[in-house]
């Protein structure tokens, strides 16, 4: 069973559908000990970062850090992924998980002398991808996904994949059986099926 | 880099795409979510469904379709036409939408932009626009005029202005449909797009006139669109939204290829 995390931001049924889809069978939940007893985590998530400490209040984040602990695969989603940083700029008081150096901060307003706009919407494409990547198996550079997003995380040496828009961000970030992705598999075609098919078979 | 995208648009009445695109390999066989799927495999980036249905019972079919087309749909899926609730947009959201789209309603209440972004996210929330150039003004762009009821009813509100406040409301993207140039398939509004472009920072979809491949190419240099609605054509002379996206690769414009 995958535990499908719901803490109220946006809307889950595109990420449960998908995973429905490849065969998986999920449980929305906020209850800590249906996350520690799933086979695998996904943490979806749009919006604002705030809405990341009803993680901490409903006692989700220890649940996450045993789960990851004891080795259960976890996928971030959009703010998922960025709740794995130590935080982010969008929220400063609410701390993330920890479990990724550096902090997610907005794109800058302009880039290389010309405005930048923000949000950061569409298909945009994977380059610099790990070769040791689980998550992006048969995956190559220059394949598109998409995105909607203002904040964005740093590129550091967990990063899997960086997609470049206002200069290189984190695309999705990897370490052992802690993952997360800045795009919506769940909305990115036959790439996105194919990265969640890999965190399904982990 | 980030590509300018290719929106497939089908409008349905009743449970049945009226108006589509017509591209020659891709026969309407007038089920929405069949259709929806097919121009998914044919390359666009993206699907939005615009009901048209004026009946309470209608809309159910609506909810039905909706559920249908997105049950396998792995691209962004946007809905719109007569939701005028965040009840309605829920309704829409949990049968599959990833976005809803807005337009009389958010002229007459504007609140209920912030009202489902709060709710769904901002990047949830299309806003759509149906402008007239101000014909006798000395400036046509500037002074545009927003439309309601289908282009029939001016509202006496200037769209760039419309256009600044439903982003600060929190709208997640505008769908700017130029009524001068909606059937003409003479080429979009490339300066009214151009001019909503610079007013706002979330992306503006462009909407109305497309004939050629080269309308399209002109709306994202020239308008500098971030995305262009597909409706209705049937007389550019390609096949799909690949062969469309294609060619527009071959003049430099960033497109998701292969789809």
């Amino acid at each position: 069973m995958i535990a499908v995390i719901d803490y109220k931001a946006g809307n889950l049924t595109s990420v449960v559908k998908a995973l429905n889809y490849l065969g998986a069978e999920t449980e929305v939940t906020q209850s800590p000990d249906v996350v520690r007893r799933a086979q695998k985590i996904v943490l979806p998530g749009v919006g604002h970062f705030q809405a990341t400490q009803l993680l901490h209040d409903l006692k989700l984040t220890e649940a996450t850090r045993e789960a990851a602990a004891k080795g259960t695969p976890f996928l971030g989603i959009c703010v998922g992924l960025q709740w794995l940083y130590v935080g982010s700029t969008e929220a400063p008081s609410t701390d993330g998980l920890c479990h990724f150096n550096g902090r997610c901060e907005r794109f800058p307003a302009a880039w290389k002398g010309a405005e930048l706009k923000s949000p950061h919407v569409g298909w945009n494409s994977l380059e610099q991808i790990r070769p040791d990547s689980r998550l992006l198996r048969g995956i190559s550079d220059g394949s598109f996904v998409y995105y909607t997003h203002s904040w964005r995380a740093p590129v550091s040496e967990d990063t899997a994949a960086v997609t470049n828009y206002g200069g290189a961000f984190t695309a999705a970030v990897e370490r052992d059986n802690v993952m997360g992705v800045q795009f919506h598999p769940e909305k990115s075609s036959d790439t996105g099926l194919q990265l969640l098919k890999n965190f399904l078979e982990m | 880099m980030l590509t300018k995208r290719i929106i497939a648009c089908l409008d349905v009445r009743d449970g049945r795409v009226v108006k589509g695109i017509q591209f020659v390999d891709i026969i309407d066989a007038g089920d929405p979510a069949e259709l929806a799927h097919r121009h998914a495999a044919a390359g666009a980036d993206e699907i939005v469904l615009l009901d048209i249905t004026a009946t309470h019972e209608g809309r159910a079919t609506l909810i039905d379709t909706v559920r249908r087309a997105a049950s396998q749909l792995f691209i962004p899926f946007t809905v719109g036409g007569g939701i005028r609730s965040a009840q309605e947009a829920e309704a829409v959201f949990t049968a599959g939408a990833d976005k809803i789209s807005i337009n009389s309603a958010a002229i007459a209440r504007p609140e209920l932009i912030g009202e489902i972004g709060g709710a769904f996210g901002a990047q949830a929330v299309v806003v759509a626009i149906d402008a007239r150039r101000a014909a006798d003004s000395p400036d046509p762009v500037r002074n545009a005029e927003v439309y309601v009821a289908g282009g029939r009813k001016p509202t006496g509100r200037k769209v760039v202005d419309w256009a600044r406040e439903a982003e600060d409301r929190g709208a997640g993207e505008i769908l700017l449909t130029s009524m001068d140039s909606d059937g003409t398939r003479a080429g979009f509004d490339c300066e009214l797009t151009a001019a909503v472009s610079a007013a706002v920072q979330i992306p503006v979809i462009a909407s109305g006139g497309a004939g050629t491949a080269q309308h399209f190419a002109d709306v994202f240099t020239r308008g500098k669109a971030d995305a262009a609605l597909a409706a209705s054509i049937f007389h550019f002379g390609v096949t799909s939204s690949r062969a469309l996206k294609e060619e527009l690769a071959k003049s430099g414009i960033p497109m998701r290829l292969p789809c």
